[in-house]
């Protein structure tokens, strides 16, 4: 099995196989992360771009360091949208970019389509660092990595997703993913942020709930969504009181899950709002675990893109030097 | 000068004409339809149509000019060419120019470019309401005066009923058809795509098809209160399409057209967040197209207009969200509409009653969409037959934001005729009429 797609631009168009592939070739450079140098030279020359036009702090921070822990040496920069929309224009910033032959682009847009839309103009690869409410790619495969890691498995797990459903990349990306590779999910939150016409997002493994409790019921993982007061530009539900009451995940509604549980957030997380605190730091959260598997999946996803067009000479003298810690796993997941 | 269309069959729904016939027209009005075999005048200049279907000029009641103040998207000449490429023989430019066509300045400007052009006839249709905001009526008698065809404020809506209803009132004193843009604007406002499954999948905010429904509905319901000539542009759904069903069955004035990338092209197109799938209203699931469908067989659809809303490329270019909506039409338009006719949709009597005889008809414009003694020598000439692939690059419009370049086509216009000048010839029209004479003279 390789990965031999240029972009990774969403999860909906990737098979069962290359996302497999992708978090096996995740799980082995999470070791990469536990050694004391934390460095491996598998991108050693190589240039990524992290072209940051809506605030982040996590994720780019988290697309540096993966760069960084590969060898490659990692740009970041941050353009203010409104800034763009008064001059230049993606376009222009893309092609001046490329004229600088970066290996690969990690763009995250407030406009959904915005990567696509480089993929079509520039040479280098793109990674789709989260477009306005369409994906966020790397957080799902972080979500299922996190997951295989504590459950084993995804095939055959009942995952909840609760929140802003509307305006969540990533539960878009969670969707396709988790029902590709066999999970049955469940989405709820507010009747104005989750359309009935969701269900038909995939043809099978989907469920829309009125009620979180619903959702919930039998859960082996909890998905708590990020509300993104900076995404909405008009009133979804009355206060965030009565959310925080209806919508928010509290201690009890975990009585109704699986004994064991485990609840995810992306982050940042609004404590007390859709996630209470007592959850948030409870031993059955795995939000850090999620921040932690977050550079392995970019590690593997710069890895597996920005090598790109190596030559076959090129290719040995990186391959031994590429995780050790698990040296099984390495030779499966990096084979070319 | 005289000219005859020799040859040729006619087809003129106005008088249930569909049969070999010659036409001639003298001083730019037709002279008459002759049978063939009558003897002919003196002095005629004659035109082959051997094969090809000879029908009243296609009037095209709804594209965007953009002339006066954003001639690098089209001026009206480039407009007028496009046209007369695609069949059109009369144009009517909507008035969401800079300025607005909302004074009689600007209804004269634009009648004297076209008559410069020299290519279609371009009729202007004159804003609803002062700056086309909805607030103030526009001095409707005034721009009538100075040469417009109808009122409208197509781009937005108007948002209040109250508004709507006098301007319908108002109107309605000059004979002049209201033509709205139905989308209620607290249900659409932000869309860019149509509100389903794939706005969801692909995370684009929805044009709800309700937005469309809601405006026609209330629309519909203003005609009958004021008794007003209502027609509604390009509709796009299925509810809206009712809304005018029930309307003609209740005896209403009031008409609707619909554009061709309608019925051509459904909302999974979007998927790959191509700008020139983005116009106003939005492509719709299949759902609503099999509803059009059904509109264009039963009647409930009067014509076909194109929308053509030409942008220039460096706009187009932008984030899917960022670029503007519409795409260019003249040229693709009968093409798109003879899908219909070699799928059984519709026939070609049909086609000519949906391009020619009801445009007249809904805007009232005198001696046009007929052949009739004394009426305009606007002739469109079809191809059923001819294949063809587009290409954007040699457009006549200035712009080529379309979504069909490299589409394959069957059947054309292949000469387009104003008061009697052949003012577009198809590049390869002689081919295409030897190989019609050789048919002929082997079928017999």
């Amino acid at each position: 099995m390789t990965f031999d797609r240029k972009h990774l631009l969403g999860i909906r168009e990737l098979s069962a196989e290359e996302i497999t592939h992708l978090l096996d070739t995740a799980d082995t450079f999470r070791d990469v992360s536990r050694r004391e140098i934390k460095k491996v030279p598998a991108l050693r020359g190589r240039t990524v771009i992290n072209l940051f036009f809506e605030a982040s702090t996590r994720t780019r921070t988290s697309f540096e360091i993966a760069a960084k822990r590969l060898s490659a040496d990692a740009v970041n920069i941050g353009v203010s949208t409104s800034s763009v929309s008064k001059g230049e224009t993606l376009l222009d910033t893309a092609r001046n970019l490329e004229a600088m032959a970066p290996d690969c682009i990690v763009v995250r847009h407030s406009m959904a389509g915005a990567p696509h839309h480089l993929a079509r103009m520039c040479n280098a690869p793109i990674v789709n660092a989260g477009d306005g409410a369409h994906e966020h790619p790397t957080q799902a495969l972080l979500d299922a990595l996190t997951i295989r890691e504590h459950k084993g498995r995804i095939a055959g797990l009942n995952i909840a997703i609760i929140g802003d459903i509307l305006h969540s990349r990533v539960a878009r990306s969670n969707v396709f993913l988790l029902t590709k590779l066999g999970a049955n999910v469940r989405v709820a939150g507010p009747g104005t942020m989750v359309p009935a016409e969701f269900a038909e997002l995939v043809e099978h493994g989907l469920r829309v709930e009125q009620r979180i409790e619903d959702a919930i019921e039998g859960a082996d993982v909890v998905m708590i969504l990020r509300i993104q007061r900076e995404r909405q530009d008009a009133a979804f539900f009355p206060s965030m009181r009565e959310y925080a009451i209806h919508y928010g995940l509290h201690p009890n509604h975990l009585e109704r899950a699986s004994p064991e549980v485990i609840v995810m957030h992306p982050g940042p997380i609004n404590r007390g709002i859709e996630i209470s605190s007592e959850i948030a730091d409870g031993s059955r959260s795995l939000i850090l675990d999620q921040v932690t598997n977050g550079i392995a999946v970019r590690m593997a996803v710069l890895y597996l893109l920005a090598r790109g067009n190596h030559t076959a000479q090129e290719e040995p003298s990186v391959k031994p030097s590429v995780p050790a810690g698990n040296g099984k796993k390495v030779r499966k997941g990096t084979k070319a | 000068m005289k000219l005859l269309v020799a040859n040729g069959y006619v087809i003129d729904p106005s008088q249930g004409l569909n049969s070999g016939k010659n036409l001639l027209i003298e001083e730019g009005r037709v002279a008459g339809v002759l049978d063939r075999g009558e003897p002919l005048p003196k002095d005629v200049e004659v035109f082959d149509a051997t094969g090809l279907m000879v029908a009243p000029g296609f009037i095209d009641l709804h594209v965007h000019l953009r002339e006066p103040g954003q001639e690098y998207k089209e001026t009206i000449a480039t407009g007028a060419a496009a046209a007369v490429a695609g069949g059109w023989t009369s144009i009517c430019a909507m008035p969401n120019t800079d300025p607005v066509n909302d004074s009689p300045a600007v209804t004269r400007f634009i009648l004297e470019q076209g008559a410069r052009a020299g290519l279609a006839n371009v009729f202007p249709i004159g804003a609803l309401t002062k700056g086309s905001d909805g607030k103030e009526l526009s001095e409707m008698g005034e721009l009538k005066n100075a040469g417009i065809v109808a009122v409208s404020d197509d781009g937005r809506s108007v948002p209040n009923a109250g508004m709507m209803r006098r301007a319908m009132e108002y109107a309605r004193g000059f004979d002049l058809t209201v033509v709205d843009h139905c989308q209620d604007q607290s249900l659409s406002a932000g869309g860019v795509m149509h509100e389903g499954r794939w706005s969801l999948i692909l995370g684009l905010r929805g044009m709800p098809a309700t937005a469309e429904e809601v405006d026609a509905v209330r629309d519909c319901a203003l005609a009958r209160l004021t008794g007003a000539r209502v027609h509604l542009a390009h509709v796009s759904t299925r509810g809206a399409l009712e809304a005018v069903r029930r309307a003609k069955e209740l005896g209403l004035r009031t008409t609707c057209e619909v554009a061709p990338h309608h019925w051509a092209l459904t909302d999974d197109a979007v998927a790959d967040y191509d700008t020139n799938m983005k116009m106003s209203p939005p492509l719709r699931s299949r759902d609503h197209v099999g509803a059009l469908l059904e509109g264009l067989r039963d009647g409930t659809i009067d014509a076909i207009a194109t929308d053509h809303a030409p942008h220039h490329a460096d706009e187009k270019g932008l984030e899917f969200d960022q670029a503007p909506f519409g795409i260019t039409g003249l040229e693709t338009a009968v093409g798109l509409a003879f899908d219909l006719v070699h799928q059984g949709v519709i026939s070609l009597e049909r086609l000519v009653e949906l391009c020619a005889t009801n445009p007249a008809r809904i805007f009232t414009l005198e001696d046009r969409g007929t052949l009739r003694k004394d009426s305009w020598g606007d002739i469109t000439i079809l191809d059923p037959e001819h294949q063809w692939m587009y290409d954007s690059s040699k457009s006549k419009s200035k712009s080529r934001n379309t979504p069909f370049d490299g589409r394959s086509f069957k059947g054309a216009a292949v000469a387009t005729i104003v008061a009697g000048r052949v003012v577009y010839l198809h590049p390869d029209f002689a081919r295409i009429t030897a190989s019609k004479q050789s048919e002929f003279a082997a079928g017999g």
